[in-house]
């Protein structure tokens, strides 16, 4: 008893030791200048062509991420030349004062203002209409943060799923050991639970690898964006290009397997009245796309919604400037990060099952 | 309001990641994969069923066992039964034909006995019968060995068959 409450009393001081570390940049801002929480935590998820590390927001150790422009042809070079660029102060219209970083050396030409990359005008600089800048923005297919993470992202799933592979390839259909005993009864829970519960189980086979996909992307994409620090963090999942791609793909293939029985009831939906069935078709078509629009909304929010939570509980001691908050705000922001552990289950876990109720509808046969 | 606006060059990549990614897993991954563990599910069910069945087989054959045994059992009586009787019957045979032979064995002894004394008794009666000669001729000769004796006999003779 002793022991567990010593082990879990050494616990909290690790966890407030390491929220301490991740969040002094913003400590040392509240000592400089007015703490402002919603647009620390609007950063924080939020994409950037850096990534973070430690130190303050300007001048802190960061990885600098490349940048990748197609304007007049492919341009290449680290987004440091933005972050160690010529930092300009503009004063508004509305007397509002906004900061945008002038790129120097190769970035000459471009500014970055609150993470977007802008052509300079003929002036050389950036004309604000409101907060928002007028100027023409190059094609930014730069590799950001959230891009970055979803290499790793994808690279650590490749390296696992092959790991799991190459022990079936080796040992034939023997009994899972390691990682392949950890996994298989996932990758079966989604062949059964998900795919073979919702498709028609002549069907059902050719679905099994896009729901194993998606899954473990959003799973392991979840996962990764709880660590506070490099090489997670990033809120990918959370970002809404993310959840519209993988709904995007979901609706893709839902449309792409509706049988006639599934268009059927679209078009001319079955057992009701003639002028009901026009009226159903625009509800049914408007149908279509407001499942997978949900897909993206849900987990989109749910996973901004947990970083945000946890930002926000870490900032109280920041807005308060007292230590002693930390009391409060750590075992809370440790258990909305135990909560989200959950979460990081629950919403792969809801994408693909919602996913595989979708498809199953589209190749549902007719059965009256 | 750029939190809930798609960005472009995200999306660029997030396609060619994810579609990548996809195809990755399905070829080298999700195939393999499923394919092992859809073989071992089968191999599984069908060991179970192949013990199900060996049970059922085991089940019949030890039924068939005790049949046989039970069978075996009764034809042991049966054969313990009849060896029994067999041995108890060739006793009574014995022993009938012993009496038998016994009677048969008294008997020849009685008519050997019979005949012999029968033997016997004629022999005495011849011998009887000689010495009685013996004795007669013996005492004829005595009787008439003077003429007045023989006169006498003659008498005395011929009294008696008077008088008969």
């Amino acid at each position: 008893m002793q022991q567990a409450g010593k082990f879990s009393s050494l616990l909290q001081i690790i966890v407030f030791a390491l929220s301490f570390f991740v969040f002094q940049p913003f400590a040392k801002a509240a000592e400089e200048e007015n703490f402002n929480v919603g647009e620390m935590i609007m950063h924080h998820i939020k994409d950037a062509h850096e990534w973070h590390i430690t130190g303050p927001e300007h001048g802190g150790t960061s990885i600098y991420l490349p940048v990748i422009l197609h304007d007049n042809g492919f341009k290449f070079f680290s987004s440091k030349y933005f972050y160690h660029g010529k930092e300009v102060t503009v004063t508004n219209k509305d007397s509002l004062t906004l900061h945008y970083m002038e790129g120097v050396g190769p970035a000459k030409g471009y500014a970055l203002y609150h993470e977007e990359i802008y052509k300079l005008n003929n002036e050389g600089a950036l004309h604000f209409e409101g907060e928002h800048p007028h100027n023409a923005s190059p094609t930014d297919l730069s590799v950001t943060k959230n891009v970055a993470s979803l290499l790793l992202g994808s690279l650590l799933i490749l390296i696992i799923m092959l790991t799991v592979a190459g022990f079936y390839r080796k040992n034939g259909a023997v009994a899972p050991k390691g990682l392949a005993k950890f996994l298989e009864p996932i990758i079966v829970m989604v062949r059964d639970d998900i795919a073979k519960a919702n498709i028609d189980k002549h069907k059902y086979h050719k679905y099994v690898p896009y729901l194993l996909t998606i899954f473990f992307f959003i799973w392991i994409n979840n996962m990764l964006g709880l660590i506070p620090i490099i090489p997670g963090g990033a809120n990918l999942t959370g970002n809404i290009t993310i959840t519209l791609f993988l709904a995007f793909c979901t609706l893709l293939v839902t449309v792409f397997s509706g049988n006639k029985n599934y268009w059927g009831h679209i078009f001319w939906m079955p057992g009701i009245p003639v002028p009901m069935k026009i009226f159903m078709i625009p509800i049914e078509l408007i149908g279509i796309f407001t499942k997978p629009f949900a897909l993206m909304i849900r987990l989109f929010a749910n996973i901004t919604a947990g970083h945000i939570i946890v930002l926000a509980l870490i900032s109280i001691i920041f807005i308060n400037k007292n230590i002693a908050w930390a009391g409060l705000s750590v075992p809370m922001a440790l258990f909305i990060s135990v909560l989200e552990i959950l979460v990081a289950f629950l919403q792969g876990f809801l994408f693909a099952m919602l996913s595989a109720l979708f498809i199953g509808a589209a190749v549902e046969e007719a059965h009256h | 309001m750029d939190l809930i606006l798609p960005d472009f060059g995200l999306l660029v990549w997030t396609g060619l990641v994810f579609s990548l990614l996809m195809f990755l897993l399905a070829k080298f991954a999700w195939k393999p994969i499923l394919n092992a563990v859809n073989t071992r599910e089968q191999k599984i069910s069908e060991a179970l069923e192949l013990a199900e069945k060996t049970k059922a087989e085991m089940q019949a054959l030890k039924a068939e066992n005790d049949q046989i045994l039970k069978e075996a059992r009764a034809e042991r009586d049966q054969i313990l039964k009849e060896a029994k009787e067999a041995a108890l019957g060739m006793v009574e045979d014995a022993k009938g034909k012993a009496k038998d032979e016994a009677a048969k064995v008294v008997e020849s002894a009685r008519l050997t006995i019979n005949s012999e004394k029968a033997a016997a008794m004629a022999e005495l009666k011849n011998h009887v019968a000689s010495l009685s000669l013996e004795i007669a001729e013996k005492v004829v000769r005595h009787e008439l060995s003077s003429d007045d004796k023989q006169k006498a006999l003659a008498t005395q003779l011929a009294g008696e068959i008077k008088m008969n």
